[in-house]
């Protein structure tokens, strides 16, 4: 590119151009995409911090079938400079794995298999840790200890950002009050504030949608804020499950192709993926006019692409669903009581769908009325895997799917196809093996036809149930105001009748207000009758005349 | 003197039988109610043999303890009230003055018994229908609205007046007419006009001394007090009444008001219609022979309506001479005021056309 812009110099030999070429370094790679990573600015940069340290601690504790129970601290060093501490109470990290983890870029347990997790791709913590040293020029400091009778483990951790490769400053056996857990400390560049946002956000939705989750948490502003769980049963454990054939693109395959064991493409078809036994398979050799006995790693791109066209035209039963483990409608209620003050909660698990060969989960809930602001859009709570989204609103499938939901019966305001009006809170969580996100900050959800079906499914379910309160609030609190109506009219026409009639007013008070009481006329009371003596079309046309007086 | 007493006497009777029937109602423990006729088309009958527009049989059941009656039936109670007081003290009340003796708040709420005339001028329509009585009877007036000019001498509350000299305003109509006596009758027949502008003129011009006539106006709009007027002069005194109005599907109307009832107030058909009166004009054919094409106001959609509207009422439905109008004015598309005469000479309505007409016994039954 560089040549192209001077036309006039001469040639460049490869010599030349080779003393340009080298590894390009990881800080330069953090530099260019930092925006893809979460830490595009200051403010955003304290929440991806503390996101990716308690998603792994998270998945860590969940993992290990340990009720987690995270301590975050935010401590506030200078003007821009903010000292992050997470520490949970998960299965700890063997020492020699300790740096890998936390000071190697694309290092992790995670993205090579599917099943249902926080994290996805091993980036996360370690571009936490490269950030807060580009920032500050502070190692990141980690203690770990896996276990009563073994030491806990203090390391100063640094990336080398021209090999990608940790750099232990410091590494030494320490007392720590913990049996097990791990406890991160990063310093950073960053900024606080409250609001939609903010990080005490953050943390109070994963405390709705993690009801077995205990978070300790002190703000900047040395406020201390306590998510107490609102159960003991840990989610579901994740099942690893084999990818679907009809969910693997091109680059995967030839991935999968390479890695694996087998010797033949039946056997590979077989063994590496879910739903494909051997009549399966040798259908999809057939479909793809390819050898069932071909080798794996002779296969080339032309071959790939076959394989691929193969799959399309197979029928493959869904893979399996049971490795989803949603929240539950009762916890999804108990979460959102426990964080939210309203007067109404529902909530809606709708059962696996799949979308390109991936099974998912997706649940709706409802919180309405009480202290939630009665003007303004409904606020939207975003969750994937458990994990908040507080980010892109606008660009994701679960807004647009509210959005296109009808909500007037369901007694919210809407004008058109925008967000609903009222005092409400919906929240959204999509549960499953892979998350197909619109960029790698995963802050929004792609626009899968499948996903948003479901979507407008479980808030149509979760909003009738919402109607069905509203709607009877409504019948009821108009019943009360028609009582009082005619509460107040009776001594007028009390009176009237008396002054006509001659009789008692007080009498006639009482005996009116005692009628309302009554059974029968209480149900008048409840139904509207029409007043047919009102005049009709034609009679009004004659009130144009102005055929009478005045 | 006797008459009127025994007219209150009536009036109170009537309400104090309303109030005697909602206080057994409560007695009872039932859900208080009264019965009030429908005021629309489907309840109006046309009787071919009286030729007026009749309230039909069916009634409507305003109930106290129902959302969509409630205020009705306190604004109906209201008014009986008001009647009731103005019978006591004997003394006659506006339709303003009933709606300001009506309006104020419900206590404890928002709610005003009434908010505008129109609502308690309504009320005063049910009274009617419930009592069987004209709010003239229960004391409520209109605001007076017509003037008349004439070789006639009245008495009126002991006064005796001549319309042939009341300088350019002429006497002025009021609301109750009944107790009006025509001491001299000098006339012709009647014009009555629905602008008093063109009554000015004819005024100015003496029409009614040069014609031998009674001329009559109102502002556009036919009071009972008017309507009763021509009555008692078509009754009493076998005068033709004919009707100048303008060449528009409201003008026609006002003349099928006056000929036949109205629809709204067809409960007192009885003692205002006048089956013997007379379309004078403006006609479709007065527009073809006097030129008024030019002077011609485009039609509206509401004009189109209610021009099909008219024509499908049953006591024109059968009239070839009114589908006629109804038809020709449907081709125009058009409509033409009076006064768009005076564009062929200031007087030219009361020196050539109304003569004309009159001479030729030009008119539409």
């Amino acid at each position: 590119m560089a040549a192209s812009k001077n036309e006039d110099s001469k040639p460049k030999t490869a010599h030349e151009l080779a003393k340009k070429q080298r590894d390009i370094s990881v800080a330069e790679f953090f530099e260019k995409n930092r925006h893809l990573l979460g830490f595009d600015n200051k403010r955003k940069a304290l929440l991806t911090a503390v996101k990716e340290a308690v998603d792994n601690s998270l998945d860590a504790c969940e993992e290990a079938r340990i009720l987690p129970e995270i301590i975050v601290e935010i401590t506030q060093i200078s003007e821009d400079r903010f000292n992050v501490v997470v520490e949970d109470n998960g299965p700890g990290i063997l020492p020699k794995q300790i740096p890998k983890i936390f000071a190697k870029l694309l290092y992790g347990s995670k993205f090579h298999k599917l099943s249902q997790s926080r994290g996805q791709q091993g980036i996360g913590i370690s571009a936490t840790v490269l950030y807060g040293q580009l920032t500050t020029g502070k190692p990141a400091k980690i203690i770990s200890r896996i276990g009563a009778k073994d030491e806990a483990h203090y390391c100063e951790l640094e990336i080398d950002t021209k090999t990608n490769q940790p750099e232990i400053l410091k590494d030494e056996k320490i007392d720590w009050r913990k049996e097990r857990g791990t406890r991160v400390e990063i310093s950073i560049e960053a900024s606080y504030q409250k609001g939609p946002q903010s990080v005490d956000e953050y943390l109070k939705q994963t405390a709705i949608v993690n009801p077995h989750v205990t978070i300790i948490y002190t703000t900047p502003k040395a406020e201390q804020l306590i998510f107490p769980r609102a159960t003991e049963a840990l989610p579901k454990e994740a099942v690893e499950i084999k990818p679907h054939p009809y969910g693997v693109e091109i680059g995967r395959l030839m991935d999968m192709l390479d890695d694996t064991q087998a010797k033949t493409l039946q056997s590979f078809l077989t063994g590496e993926f879910s739903r494909v036994g051997p009549g399966t398979a040798k259908e999809i050799c057939q479909n793809s006019a390819l050898l069932p006995s071909m080798k794996p790693q002779e296969m080339d791109r032309v071959h790939v692409e076959k394989l691929i066209e193969g799959i399309k035209k197979t029928k493959i039963i869904s893979p399996p669903t049971d490795c989803i483990s949603p929240i539950g409608e009762e916890l999804i209620e108990k979460g959102l009581k426990k964080e939210i003050k309203a007067e109404f909660y529902t909530s809606v698990t709708r059962s696996a769908s799949v979308y390109r060969g991936n099974p998912f989960v997706i649940e709706a809930g409802i919180a309405w009325g009480g202290e939630l602001p009665a003007d303004g859009s409904v606020q939207i709570l975003r969750f994937a895997n458990r994990v908040p989204l507080l980010y892109q609103q606008g660009a994701c499938a679960i807004t647009e799917s509210i959005e296109k939901t009808n909500w007037k019966p369901y007694g919210l305001q809407q004008s058109g196809s925008n967000l609903p009006q009222g005092p409400a809170i919906i929240m959204v969580h999509m549960a499953s093996v892979w998350v197909p996100f619109t960029s790698e900050a995963k802050e929004a959800l792609a626009h899968y036809p499948e996903i948003m079906d479901e979507v407008k499914l479980a808030l149509q379910e979760a909003g009738r149930k919402l109607g069905q309160y509203v709607n009877k609030k409504k019948r009821i609190g108009q019943q009360l105001e028609r009582a009082s109506l005619f509460e107040n009219y009776i001594p007028e026409i009390a009176d009237s009748i008396a002054y006509l009639s001659g009789k008692n007013k007080d009498v006639l008070t009482q005996k009116l207000k005692a009628m309302t009481q009554k059974e029968e006329i209480q149900k008048v009371i409840g139904t509207m009758v029409p007043d047919d003596s009102e005049e009709d079309e034609n009679f009004k046309m004659e009130m144009k005349t102005g055929e009478e007086e005045e | 003197m006797k008459k009127k007493s025994s007219q209150t006497e009536q009036a109170n009777q009537a309400l104090q039988e309303l109030g005697n029937k909602l206080a057994k109602d409560v007695e009872k423990g039932e859900n208080p109610s009264i019965e009030v006729g429908i005021r629309a088309l489907s309840n109006v009958k046309f009787d071919t043999k009286s030729k007026t527009l009749m309230l039909g049989e069916k009634k409507a059941t305003r109930y106290l303890f129902n959302v969509a009656h409630i205020r009705k039936f306190a604004q109906t109670l209201q008014v009986a009230r008001v009647a009731k007081t103005l019978l006591e003290v004997g003394k006659h009340a506006s339709l303003r003055d009933v709606f300001y003796m009506s309006k104020r708040t419900i206590p404890n709420t928002r709610i005003n018994l009434v908010d505008e005339q129109k609502e308690s001028d309504k009320a005063i329509e049910d009274l009617e229908l419930i009592t069987d009585l004209s709010r003239e009877q229960l004391n409520m007036n209109a605001n007076k609205m017509g003037s008349v000019a004439g070789k006639v001498v009245i008495e009126d509350q002991g006064d005796e007046i001549d319309w042939s000299k009341l300088g350019s305003g002429g006497w002025s109509i009021p609301s109750n007419v009944e107790e009006i006596e025509f001491k001299k009758v000098n006339a012709r027949f009647v014009i009555y006009m629905e602008k008093a502008a063109v009554w000015e003129r004819l005024h100015e011009d003496r029409f009614w001394d040069k014609q031998n006539c009674i001329i009559m106006s109102s502002q556009g709009q036919t009071t009972r007090g008017i309507r009763r007027l021509l009555q008692r002069l078509s009754s009493e005194h076998k005068l033709p009444i004919y009707v100048l109005a303008d060449f528009d599907p409201w003008g026609f109307y006002i003349y099928s008001v006056l000929k036949f009832g109205s629809i709204s107030l067809a409960h007192i058909s009885e003692e205002q219609a006048i089956p013997t009166a007379k379309f004078l004009g403006i006609t479709a054919d007065d527009i073809e022979k006097y030129g008024l094409q030019k002077h011609f106001i485009k039609f509206e959609d509401v004009d189109v309506s209610r021009l099909k509207q008219m024509s499908e009422y049953e006591w024109f439905e059968k009239s070839k001479a009114w589908q006629r109008q109804f038809k020709m004015m449907k081709k125009f598309n058009a409509k033409a005021e009076i006064q768009a005469m005076s564009a062929r000479g200031i007087s030219f309505i009361s020196e050539k056309y109304l003569p004309e007409k009159i001479k030729n016994n030009d008119f539409i039954d």
